[in-house]
């Protein structure tokens, strides 16, 4: 099993590397030129060349790219001139926001999604299936953003049940109650499409696995319905079910950007989002970077995890 | 079926098609519409609510009208939804088809820089595109069809290394065609469905994801706006004037539910699977219509079939598989079924413990009776608590039956605890003991293997583990050793020989080998389509067979030893079993038929010889037992 990380991880190597060659290669289509874009429009020439200079931008790009790699590496993502603090700091500060969100909403489309398609596919064509039917097809269909304004109009403004925004209130202590209770919403919101997609999957994975002789020998053995549903097909159908929610976590990931804004809050998302809209290129950059190579990451852990799951695959 | 015809079955997917007409026919005429300029601004007549004089859907915080804004934006959004959708389309059909179709190296090359940008959380990748183009509606659209190029050209890829190898490419190839050629038009008419059908079901995401961008104010920029940057732009008067979010907001999940249902009904009318049903999933026992009487026990048989009737309904065709068939076996005795594929023999085994596969499974009349007791009448938990514990299965093929995520150890205990409350640890030990009964060597080690480390005639011993678990009073073994080779096969049969002297057992033995009946049955009833047309004491029946089948069946065995000779294989093939003629199922078959075999059903006659047959070969009178039975 060590080996087997070890060697997922040494992989991950050159998928890494290609991203930052992906992400460096979009940047350097940007138009004109990035000094111009930090002094504004009314900086001298002799400014610019010099800003250029301390840039680093009168080298040849495949310099830069080194350069700014090996920078990466030793921690270094540049500073946010929007922000006047290194990318690395704001960037793991947001992060963390992120994280709590994203996280949330990943192990809750992965519960809820898996126990729908389960017992639609166990309950086919019956009510139950039909009703879960229906509110995936609404989940897949609403945009999160809209889906989130509206909860805030009902929970928030009408019956004050949550807070409409924010992580944390602005006075008071920050407990864990507190979080949750900001966290309700926006989690909620982020996690309805992603939840709808699994449900979709599991119904049919379990659906395929129901045909399958080794539940006809439970059955045989006189395995009740339950255990032959939960225990027998449940597991194999969760061989094909994983990769789906190693993807569903990405899904996840790009929609917290439109809760973040929805919601305000303090993510890496809503950071990027601003940052776009500054022309801060490198905290653009560097937060692209950093989450992009944690979601590769975290697709080698749900490849382990599948590897635990099913022992015909080889470690 | 047409294809059409099929998408108007699925009334949802014709929902979808009709909605999305409607916008699509709604956002065409816009510029014809007497609506107000969707730009001028009316400060004086803000947040005007819907349903005001001159404005149906009110107004938004400039003042303009939301009825022409929604139509406009409407039009914008599907417009750049579709172009996004058409963009990724071509160009990942491109990079899919020119990889898969060289293969090799470019393939290798192509592969991982989609492998790459598939790396991303889409979202990423398309808001580093917009911040190197800057913001704006023309931007977003190129970031979002970048981000799906992945996508199709992966799926593109997968369709096209299948076309490069079929036979009509090497055709064209060997014709002196060249590669540009033959991708125009050889392989691209057989790829533009998939094209087709993987655009119909992301162009809904393709509108969500531009409006998305537009909503976080990266896409169209005032005073022009589409769907997504009126949402964005009415956030902030969300709370005091929720209309002018609802408005953008309800349109966007109308389109995208309609695409998605349309989307989901061409899907569906495509997949072969769900055409013929074959995705629904069997119940936990087998459904019971039964029609006519149910037949009464009799006799001493432990476990006795009564006109066993079993059907399987598929659309409006219903199969005959079982034709009323009548079995019986007693304890420590051994009754071989034997017949072709197809002839009902495993149907009759699991119909015995309603395990036939329902949908479309139905047993429609006849009794399975088990010391007197009716089983197809059973309620579930009836029957459940008896299979395995009375009455266990052997299937063919253990790498299929045994589940391939468990420890053989675990199944095996699992087959205990279900039915008796014992702990872990003398579930355990039972299971030890269990794989010792069958001769597994190092039963110890092998508890903690899985069905894939072992080999076929160890799963096969597994499967016999299993059946015995509970010490049933019947077991019935469904070609238990079919996938076996030759020494295998013999060792098996001897262990199940051993295990019915041993306990007792009750064996009902499915095969289609002759050599294993002779060996191992004391009874045979040959089947076949549906029906027994022949049973009795194993030896008379392979010495003198009575059926013209029967004796056909056993001309067409080689034997070892008795050199070369005409092997009688019999000619046609057995009648489907939704369209039996009239009369005896084999006249058609037959050398003997005659006109009276064509009409009116053939009973079963005899005493323990029976033969379903109006001219036997040799007439069961004969038979000795039966002689002396009709003396008495």
């Amino acid at each position: 099993m060590g080996s087997y990380i070890l060697k997922r991880l040494v992989s991950a190597i050159p998928v890494l590397l290609g991203i930052t060659v992906i992400v460096f290669a979009i940047m350097a289509l940007i138009p004109g030129d990035p000094a111009t874009a930090i002094l504004g429009s009314y900086a001298t020439p002799e400014n610019v060349e010099k800003l250029n200079r301390d840039l680093g931008l009168d080298k040849p790009a495949v310099q830069r790219y080194a350069i700014w790699l090996w920078n990466m590496v030793q921690g270094d993502f540049g500073r946010s001139f929007s922000l006047n603090r290194p990318v690395l700091d704001e960037v793991l500060d947001r992060f963390g926001a992120t994280l709590v969100l994203a996280g949330t909403s990943f192990v809750l489309c992965s519960v809820v999604g898996v126990a729908a398609g389960v017992v639609s596919a166990a309950r086919q064509y019956g009510a139950a299936d039909r009703g879960i039917t229906f509110a995936v097809l609404l989940g897949i269909s609403i945009p999160s953003f809209f889906l989130g304004m509206m909860m805030i109009l009902l929970f928030a403004v009408r019956l004050r049940w949550f807070p409409a925004s924010g992580m944390w209130p602005i006075y008071g202590d920050r407990h864990l109650w507190v979080l949750l209770r900001h966290l309700t919403m926006p989690a909620l919101a982020l996690a309805v499409v992603a939840t709808g997609v699994v449900a979709r999957l599991a119904r049919s994975a379990m659906l395929e696995v129901l045909r399958q002789d080794y539940i006809r020998t439970a059955r045989a053995k006189g395995v009740p319905e339950r255990g032959v549903i939960w225990r027998h097909a449940l597991r194999a159908a969760m061989v094909s079910i994983i990769p789906v929610l190693g993807i569903q976590a990405g899904f996840v990931l790009s929609g917290a950007v439109y809760i973040e804004m929805v919601f305000q809050w303090p993510g890496v998302g809503r950071m990027l989002v601003d940052a776009i809209l500054k022309r801060d290129i490198l905290l653009v950059q560097g937060g692209v970077v950093f989450v992009a190579a944690c979601y590769v990451l975290f697709n080698i852990v749900v490849d382990v995890a599948q590897s635990l799951l099913d022992p015909r695959i080889k470690t | 079926m047409s294809f059409l015809a099929l998408l108007a079955r699925n009334r949802l997917a014709l929902a979808g098609l009709v909605v999305m007409a409607l916008v699509v026919a709604l956002a065409l005429v816009t510029p014809l519409l007497p609506l107000a300029d969707p730009d001028v601004t009316d400060t004086g007549n803000r947040f005007l609510p819907p349903f005001s004089e001159g404005a149906l859907l009110g107004t938004d915080h400039l003042g303009r009208d939301l009825l022409s804004r929604l139509l406009w934006g409407t039009r914008l959004s599907l417009a750049v939804g579709f172009a996004a959708a058409v963009i990724a389309a071509v160009l990942g059909a491109a990079v899919g088809i020119v990889a898969g179709y060289y293969g090799g190296r470019v393939d290798n090359l192509i592969m991982r820089g989609v492998d790459m940008l598939m790396a991303f959380p889409y979202i990423l990748l398309a808001l580093a595109i917009v911040a190197a183009l800057g913001p704006g509606l023309l931007n977003a659209l190129i970031a979002v069809a970048a981000v799906n190029i992945p996508f199709f050209a992966r799926n593109i890829r997968g369709i096209t290394v299948g076309i490069a190898h079929k036979e009509f490419v090497d055709a064209a190839k060997l014709a002196g065609m060249g590669d540009g050629r033959i991708i125009l038009s050889e392989v691209l008419p057989n790829v533009i469905p998939v094209i087709v059908i993987a655009m119909s079901t992301t162009v809904g995401w393709m509108i969500l994801e531009t409006a998305g961008l537009s909503f976080l104010g990266l896409g169209s920029q005032p005073p022009q706006a589409d769907l997504g940057s009126m949402l964005g732009e009415a956030r902030s008067a969300l709370i005091t004037n929720p209309h002018t979010s609802v408005v953008p907001g309800m349109m966007i999940l109308v389109i995208v539910m309609a695409i998605n249902l349309l989307g989901d009904g061409v899907r569906d009318a495509l997949d072969p699977r769900l055409r013929s049903g074959a995705l629904s999933r069997p119940m936990a026992a087998t459904m019971v219509r039964r029609e006519g009487p149910v037949p009464q026990p009799e006799g001493e048989a432990l476990l006795a079939l009564r006109e066993l009737r079993t059907e399987f309904h598929v659309k409006q065709r219903v199969y005959r598989a079982l034709g009323g068939v009548s079995l019986g076996v007693r304890p420590g005795e051994c009754l071989g079924i034997i017949g072709e594929s197809g002839s009902g023999k495993s149907v009759t085994a699991l119909s015995v413990m309603g395990l036939v596969a329902s949908p479309p499974g139905v047993i429609a009349g006849g009794a399975v009776h088990y010391r007197g007791e009716d089983l197809v009448g059973a309620t579930y938990e009836r029957l459940r608590s008896l299979r395995g514990r009375e009455i266990a299965y052997i299937f063919q093929d253990p790498l299929a039956t045994l589940h391939p995520l468990y420890t053989v150890g675990d199944q095996l205990a699992e087959a205990i605890r279900v039915h008796r409350g014992v702990s872990r640890g003398e579930a355990r030990s039972r299971t030890l003991a269990l794989l010792r009964d069958v001769r597994i060597p190092n039963a110890e080690s092998r508890l903690d293997s899985y069905p894939h480390e072992m080999s076929g005639g160890m799963r096969q011993r597994v499967g016999i583990a299993m059946a015995l678990a509970n010490d049933p009073q019947v077991i019935i073994a469904d070609e238990p050793t079919t996938a076996l080779d030759v020494t295998v096969q013999a060792q098996i049969l001897s262990l199940l020989d051993t295990l019915r002297r041993e306990k007792g057992l009750a064996i009902v033995f499915i095969t289609h080998d002759f050599g294993v009946v002779a060996q191992l049955c004391d009874r045979v009833a040959v089947m076949y389509a549906g029906r027994i047309v022949e049973e009795g004491p194993t030896q008379a029946v392979l010495e003198t067979p009575a059926h013209p089948y029967t004796r056909r069946l056993i001309a067409c065995v080689p034997e070892l030893g008795e050199g070369k000779r005409v092997l009688h294989a019999i000619p046609g093939l057995p009648p489907a079993v939704d369209a039996l003629p009239p009369g005896c199922a084999f006249a058609p078959r037959c050398d003997k038929a005659a006109e009276a075999c064509r009409e009116g059903d053939v009973a079963l006659h005899g005493g323990a010889r029976k033969v379903r047959c109006l001219f036997p070969e040799t007439a069961p009178e004969t038979d000795p037992e039966t002689a002396a039975e009709a003396a008495q």
